[in-house]
């Protein structure tokens, strides 16, 4: 009475089947952004002396989005004077318990105002509006929540002892996680009591000046938070300016170094969380399709500006070719493109600088051998666009297996041991994470108590909270951020 | 874990992968399914479609034959004709298709393949002694037969879940054997009832088992035990088919069952295909859903698509 069907089927004998297409599904909030942006200063918005402004590009588009003050050295001084005049007064007079309430409630607004602030990361940044709307805003609120509670029981930070702020702290921050990093830093500066001097990247600015808007919606004492905006000599005058107690930095190792080195001419303490060049290790017992995951969150989160980007994949020789054949299936089916976009995996890249560097180490890589495989992504014509790729098999001395590529692209290799994976793992000027995937949990235990490094996931990768410590061996930096950890950087011990 | 072994008639023996799931990333990557949004074109067409995938079912024991010839009406036309009409004159509309197949129980199948007959619409029956599967495996054969010679397409036989939690893999795979057989022409869909299986490492198991023992598709749940399908657990299975796939060259169906109910998951759902097994699983010889209340809200959201406008619950008819 019904019709007869075929016993076995194969993909050519399929009857009618529908195109699924996915839809550019953009973020409708609008967010007003100004013609020009100032310094933050002593709770102002104020003009930099220099007079001079730069642009801030939308990196997925070619846009410029607003101009913003390019400071000197009298900017810099002026939000050091700022700063240091609150730490000397209003801000040393009040207690934990009330620093704490305005923590709490900038950690408040900015979940109110979360939708506003992602759309501006995205717009500014280039990351797709999935990632800063569902990791980098809830990640934020959350330090600032984390932190807070810190602020009236910092005696427990070091039971036994105690303890006092540094004072002025200088702050450098990155572009790949610019709220984030801000969070990262100002909140636990401000739990321990001290006041802060931020200098967001020159190419990410937007939220950390709407940032300083918080702060004065949260009514935070004048002078406690301010913000200089500006490239690497505006940096430089924090790094050399003598009021500055500290100077935590986050980004490239190169620029670290250079950090160290002025700061050590003054009487500066410093945190450093610098590059990486991150193993994630694939056993042959893992939960494969599971660690397919793991790699792809692992390098192509963020476009892969990721410090800690798991930018290394060692697996087992014996799973080589599943592996690999399960990832290019999964890669095909990342969406590049619009980061506005909520169907968007992987966004723009952040500036025309890292597009050239990206591409520049990826022809590099491709002159030094090995297999190169990238997925046919059809890219939007304007923007800084890069499809995910990987290397296999090159080797351990290649360009694209020891430098931080800092974007979408993986280096392969494989080992035969435990042994083999750690040597492997650890073969590398750097130390910031390490993943492992192995569903035997002694193994786990083992091999992560051989690896170099601060933050070691297992079965996961890139998974981060407030209550944990986040930082490297090597030259990947040192101090810690996050968690109890986190606050011991910004506090003397007595 | 150790592979599981066991005797395949005429074959000897196979090995069944007992490959490790991880819980916490398998979830994480189902919920990422949720967060795609679709064109409108496209939503319509997967909405239309979805309604071609649906197993209408009523597994209860107050069935009649009555409500099985109800809800067999509703598998013909979905849509009151005279409503049906009034839509032609919108431009985006097209008939509304008819659905996969109607699913009953083995007593209601004289019933419904009457009620059926030149429809063209499958005749699903759940057999082997559903939901429990706790009896011998002669009478679980001769409901199947029975289901079949009163004119059942297609078997939902339910694996014995006890016999799996307790290692007895041979007599989990030499059932699904033999009622395979029994079915003769009728396909056959395996359910593993993945609530009382519990873990993924279990669902991928079972699933490879069901597979090699000849499923034609696997099957998450008979709707008795909670939680029926989920989108982790249809996500697993997915992989598992996948895998097979590549293995043997077979195409295995997938038909989650039971806690479907808005169009807005089964769009998750086919999203989830389309980016796991790809366009060549979009169909109803390849992806089903066991829903009942799934239908109404398909067919308004396609009101809604065609016509820019919600159309109350009451306009379409219940069963």
């Amino acid at each position: 009475m019904t019709k007869k069907k075929t016993k076995t089927k194969t993909k050519s004998k399929t009857k009618k089947t529908f195109k699924f297409e996915y839809d550019a599904a953009p973020e409708s909030f609008k967010v007003e952004i100004e013609e020009k942006y100032y310094n933050f200063i002593g709770g102002e918005f104020v003009k930099p002396k220099s007079g001079k402004y730069f642009d801030t590009v939308n990196p997925a588009t070619g846009k410029v989005l607003s101009k913003i003050a390019l400071s000197n050295e009298q900017d810099v001084d002026a939000a050091v004077k700022a700063a240091k005049k609150a730490f000397e007064g209003e801000w040393s007079n009040l207690s934990g318990l009330e620093r704490g309430k305005y923590l709490f409630r900038i950690a408040r607004i900015i979940q109110e105002r979360s939708r506003e602030l992602a759309v501006l990361e995205t717009l500014d940044g280039g990351k797709p509006i999935k990632e800063s709307r569902d990791v980098d805003l809830p990640l934020v609120a959350q330090h600032f929540f984390y932190n807070a509670g810190w602020a009236d029981k910092l005696e427990y930070v070091m039971p036994g002892k105690e303890v006092a702020p540094i004072g002025v702290c200088g702050q450098i921050i990155p572009w790949n996680f610019p709220l984030l990093m801000l969070a990262w830093k100002i909140a636990p500066a401000l739990a321990a009591g001290n006041t802060v001097v931020l200098k967001p990247a020159e190419q990410t600015s937007l939220t950390a000046l709407r940032f300083a808007d918080i702060c004065y919606e949260a009514g935070l004492p004048a002078g406690v938070v301010n913000i200089v905006t500006g490239a690497g000599e505006t940096g430089a005058a924090l790094v050399e300016h003598k009021d500055v107690n500290k100077i935590a930095f986050t980004g490239s190792t190169d620029i670290g170094k250079l950090i160290a080195k002025n700061a050590g001419k003054t009487k500066k303490k410093l945190t450093m969380e610098l590059g990486g060049k991150s193993a994630n290790i694939v056993f042959a017992d893992a939960a494969i399709d599971q660690a397919v995951e793991g790699i792809v969150s692992g390098i192509f989160f963020n476009q892969g500006h990721v410090c800690c980007a798991g930018s290394r994949l060692l697996v087992e020789e014996s799973i080589k070719d599943v592996v690999i054949k399960k990832l290019k299936k999964r890669m095909k089916q990342i969406r590049v493109g619009d980061p506005l976009d909520k169907n968007t995996d992987l966004g723009a890249i952040n500036s025309k600088d890292q597009l050239k560097k990206i591409k520049d180490l990826v022809k590099q890589g491709q002159k030094e051998g090995g297999e190169f495989w990238q997925v046919e992504s059809e890219l939007p014509p304007r923007g800084n666009f890069f499809a995910p790729c990987f290397f296999v098999d090159q080797s351990a001395s290649s360009t694209i297996s020891r430098e931080e590529v800092f974007g979408p692209v993986l280096s392969i290799s494989t080992f035969r041991t435990p042994d083999e994976a750690i040597t492997k793992a650890n073969d590398t000027n750097y130390g910031l994470a390490a993943g492992i995937w192995s569903e035997k949990v002694s193994k786990v235990h083992e091999v992560a108590s051989k690896l170099k490094a601060g933050v070691i996931w297992a079965n996961t990768y890139n998974k981060f909270d407030a209550a944990s410590p986040f930082g490297g061996f090597k030259e990947s930096g040192y101090g810690r951020e996050g968690g109890r950890h986190g606050l011991l950087p910004y506090l003397e011990v007595k | 874990m150790f592979d599981v072994s066991v005797r395949k008639p005429g074959v000897g023996k196979i090995s069944i992968p007992h490959y490790p799931i991880d819980m916490v990333a398998a979830n994480e990557r189902a919920a990422s399914f949720t967060t795609r949004s679709i064109k409108a074109s496209s939503k319509l067409d997967a909405l239309y479609c979805a309604i071609e995938m649906v197993d209408l079912t009523t597994l209860e024991g107050m069935d009649t034959p009555g409500k099985v010839r109800q809800l067999c009406g509703k598998a013909i036309n979905p849509v009151p004709p005279a409503i049906q009409d009034k839509m032609r004159s919108f431009e985006k509309f097209r008939p509304i298709p008819k659905v996969a197949a109607v699913c009953v129980y083995p007593n209601m199948v004289p019933y419904a393949a009457e009620a059926l007959d030149g429809s063209g619409i499958q005749l699903a029956s759940v057999a082997t002694a559903f939901p429990a599967g706790q009896l011998p495996i002669d009478i679980k054969v001769s409901d199947v037969k029975r289901a079949v010679k009163f004119g059942a397409t297609e078997i939902d036989m339910v694996i014995d879940r006890g016999a799996f939690l307790e290692g007895k893999f041979q007599k989990v795979f030499d059932e699904i054997i033999k009622v395979k057989e029994a079915c003769g022409d009728a396909h056959l869909k395996v359910i593993l009832e993945t609530g009382e299986l519990k873990t993924y490492d279990n669902v991928r198991l079972a699933s490879w088992l069901a597979m090699e023992a000849g499923a034609d598709f696997i099957k998450t749940s008979t709707g008795k035990v909670s939680p029926a399908a989920t989108m982790p657990v249809t996500y697993v299975m997915l992989q598992a088919i996948q895998d097979y796939y590549e293995m043997t060259g077979k195409m295995i169906g997938m038909k989650p069952a039971g806690g479907i109910k808005t169009s807005k998951q089964a769009i998750h759902y086919l999203c989830m295909v389309n980016e796991t097994l790809g366009q060549d699983w979009l169909n109803p010889e390849m992806f089903r859903f066991g829903a009942s209340s799934l239908l109404n809200d398909l067919l308004k959201q396609i009101f809604k698509q065609v016509t820019g406008r919600y159309y109350y619950d009451d306009i379409f008819s219940m069963d």
